[in-house]
């Protein structure tokens, strides 16, 4: 009797426990099935589409935004609130056929007035001040936009440019809101925009109404703020983030057990940018010992665990019609004796001392910083790091242009001539102040040029003339290594900087 | 006074025995021999970087592993060690002077002056220590000085405030007010005839601040606004460590490890040299 009874606890208790763990385990993943957290780096600097330059901001800006045509993953264009252009044989006149049923997120239809207002508010027609440089007025841009009809709209440049198409980009938005863009942004996106907290993160939630049927999949994006790369790991580990797409090499190690880790090359040319106007810097000896002293080879095996891609001049060796091979001119290795010739060439024999200034938020630029100062070092140029906030470095460094060297990276659109637009003289986005007549002239006959090869002729010369000048020491294009949770699929990699989170689903709801 | 010299002598067997005293010490000796031989002498060089020795486990070729960049951690904990207490050490200088003057000036002349400066510092006092640092670097910018300027404005009133109530309980003490009627100076008086009997009570909070200047500087590089890289600190090295706390463990282990040594060591030691003070003067 004694031993019936013990065994009926006993079968009571397995059968207790087993039922236990089958709670268990329901009861925890049918909870919020819908919702993702993605981990970002930096906060963003404007929530109007048109104003906002980080490209931080813009990879969020992607799921609420659309142009009239919007990138796609391959690397093209596809029409988005345009269901349809044409571009005239002289290149200067695009027709537009606005999409059927398109719908702002406050419930309006997206008409040619709108697209006209949002047009001419990049182009500077509206107020004067373009928002869009290359749509610019002035700049050989949208000259006027004129409505054909309901669905139709008429946009004259100033210029032929093969390659303007891909700044109709720019975000439609209900005519006469830009003022309201800050507080309330309302576009065409895939996902609406709910609230933004500063230093903490903004909410989007699903567009019900989107044109692409069947997107997006998740109900609710949260993009999180996380300036502090260990706390994001900290978080992914901890669970309250499922994706984040900065990784390091070691982070990326650490998390493979738990996390999807999935890598591609990144649209982001990273450097030590030197300012060409400092005093020290000025002389191109000096620039040039700081290419010769920098190994990146090293670089890249520290910081990127070998998957980056060593390089010397403004473009990516993806974009391969464009892109010339110009490493051997200060080589991929260190040549300290070199770097030491040109500093004693230079007048400065007993070396220099060198101010990085470095965003701190950006883990891969700070361990990059630290990697170059002490190869630096040996040439006798004597490094110092000074970390800064992101909105320090826009203010002063990158709009400023107060710093003597930053490490940083610059991202690419789809357009191979926006990497090198930046570095003619009087562009606003040159906080190298890098000047070369030549690089001017052979710039602006690159952009009239209508004939691909002769263009990407143009854009190699212009490459080299960075090298040689050595603008700034170009370093890497960083893989981008993202870490997603297991259980969530579709996520998508751009060749243009976005997070797109309308593709991204949880694998359990796709049934 | 003199007779006390003679009284402290058969105290000295039983001070060695006192088992904070011997732990704070050894501790503390360690710690401060690492730190003085760190500044000629380190196994490895705290800055080359080796990508063939990265993430190398504790051995006895690196004694505390090695880190992303493949340097040694023992001679980056020994550099940043002194890094730390060289901080903590000018923090509690600046801040325990600036806090004697204050503190006496107040204490034994009271009145508006006291007021006001007792007010301003009771205000200090009303934000949380490392809040009003950080606040203080993000207008000055980061950097080593500008960490010990700010650390050492923050510390200050703790220091002012024991050394003003000290001087209160003198002020009006016998030998004082006839020293006063012997026409001696102010300043004498101020600084010649109370300070030293100040000094067995502000001695414990110099340690204590001494301990926490040590924390500080740990939390505020740790925070990315101290010790900036690539020299180490030990708050930057345990801020990195961070990153690496499941694949190399014995980065974050052994770097805050030290700090525990360093921090319990000292805290022993004050606590044993105050009692055996005490004992001292109890029997006076």
């Amino acid at each position: 009797m004694k031993k019936r009874l013990s065994v009926y606890f006993m079968v009571t208790l397995l059968v207790m426990t087993a039922l236990c763990g089958c709670a268990g385990g329901t009861g925890e993943s049918s909870e919020d099935k819908s919702s993702v957290v993605v981990g970002v780096q930096q906060d963003i600097d404007s929530l109007d589409p048109h104003k906002a330059t980080a490209a931080g901001t813009k990879e969020i800006l992607f799921n609420i935004f659309e142009g009239l045509v919007k990138p796609d993953a391959n690397g093209n264009l596809m029409n988005a609130v345009a269901s349809d252009y044409t571009i005239s044989e002289d290149g200067l006149v695009y027709t537009f056929t606005l999409r059927d049923g398109v719908k702002f997120h406050n419930g309006d239809d997206v008409t040619a007035e709108d697209v006209k207002y949002s047009l001419e508010r990049v182009a500077g027609i509206l107020d004067g001040t373009a928002l869009v440089s290359t749509l610019s007025a002035a700049g050989g841009g949208i000259t006027s936009v004129d409505i054909l009809d309901e669905k139709t709209v008429q946009v004259t440049v100033g210029s032929a440019n093969t390659e303007l198409i891909y700044s109709f980009t720019a975000a439609i938005i209900p005519a006469g809101s830009g003022e309201d863009m800050e507080a309330q942004p309302v576009g065409t996106g895939p996902f609406s925009f709910v609230s933004y907290k500063p230093q903490e993160g903004i909410v989007v939630k699903k567009n019900e109404d989107y044109w692409q049927e069947g997107l997006p999949y998740l109900d609710e994006v949260t993009f999180k703020i996380m300036s502090n790369p260990d706390t994001a790991l900290l978080d992914l580990q901890g669970g309250s983030i499922d994706i984040y797409p900065y990784l390091t090499d070691s982070q990326a190690e650490e998390l493979q057990d738990d996390f999807r880790i999935l890598a591609a090359p990144s649209n982001v040319v990273q450097a030590l940018f030197l300012n060409n106007t400092d005093e020290l810097l000025s002389d191109v000896r000096v620039r040039q010992a700081i290419c010769y002293a920098l190994d990146k080879d090293a670089l890249n095996e520290f910081v990127f665990g070998g998957n980056a891609a060593v390089i010397s001049s403004a473009m990516l060796p993806t974009l391969q019609t464009f892109y010339v091979e110009k490493n051997d001119v200060y080589g991929t290795g260190a040549n300290i004796q070199k770097a030491k010739e040109l500093l004693r060439d230079a007048g400065y024999p007993d070396g220099i001392d060198l101010e990085i200034k470095v965003p701190s938020n950006y883990e891969v630029h700070m361990q990059t910083a630290e990697v170059a100062a002490e190869q630096l070092k040996a040439a006798g140029i004597n490094a110092q790091i000074t970390p800064v906030e992101w909105e320090t470095w826009l203010n002063d460094v990158y709009n400023g242009r107060q710093y003597q060297a930053t490490i940083s990276g610059i991202t690419c659109d789809q357009t191979p001539g926006y990497l090198l637009n930046r570095f003619q003289s009087d562009s606003s986005k040159n906080f190298i102040n890098y000047t070369n007549p030549a690089y001017d002239e052979t710039y602006a006959l690159a952009a009239a040029s209508l004939d691909l090869t002769e263009k990407a002729g143009y854009y190699k010369q212009l490459q080299s003339l960075l090298v040689e000048d050595a603008g700034t020491a170009f370093l890497t294009v960083p893989p981008i290594t993202v870490a997603i949770k297991p259980e969530l699929e579709g996520y998508t990699f751009y060749p243009v900087y976005v997070q797109d989170m309308s593709v991204v689903r949880y694998s359990s709801s796709a049934d | 006074m003199t007779g006390m010299k003679k009284e402290r002598k058969p105290h000295i067997p039983r001070v060695l025995r006192d088992p904070y005293l011997l732990a704070g010490a050894f501790m503390t000796l360690t710690a401060l021999l690492a730190v003085l031989v760190g500044l000629f002498w380190t196994p490895y060089s705290t800055t080359a970087m080796d990508a063939a020795e990265r993430f190398h486990a504790p051995s006895w070729r690196h004694l505390f592993g090695t880190d992303n960049f493949g340097r040694d951690i023992f001679s980056r904990v020994m550099k940043g060690a002194g890094t730390t207490i060289f901080i903590s050490s000018l923090v509690v200088l600046f801040s325990a002077s600036l806090g004697i003057v204050t503190g006496a000036v107040t204490g034994y002349f009271g009145g508006v002056v006291d007021e006001i400066v007792m007010r301003f510092i009771d205000a200090v006092n009303g934000f949380p220590s490392i809040l009003l640092a950080l606040v203080m670097i993000s207008i000055l910018n980061s950097g080593r000085h500008n960490l010990i300027l700010a650390l050492g404005i923050v510390f200050t009133p703790s220091f002012a405030r024991i050394v003003r109530s000290e001087f209160i309980r003198f002020r009006d003490a016998d030998y004082i007010s006839r020293a006063r009627l012997m026409g001696v100076g102010k300043l004498r008086i101020l600084f010649v005839h109370i300070l030293p009997n100040v000094f067995s009570t502000f001695w414990v909070s110099v340690m204590i601040g001494f301990n926490n200047g040590i924390l500080a500087e740990s939390g505020m590089s740790f925070l990315g606004i101290g010790v900036k890289p690539p020299d180490a600190s030990l708050g930057n090295m345990l801020s990195d460590a961070q990153g690496y706390l499941m694949k190399a463990p014995w980065y974050a282990l052994f770097t805050g490890l030290s700090i525990v040594w360093i921090v319990l060591g000292f805290s022993l030691l004050s606590e044993g040299i105050r009692r055996n003070a005490g004992e001292v003067s109890d029997e006076r």
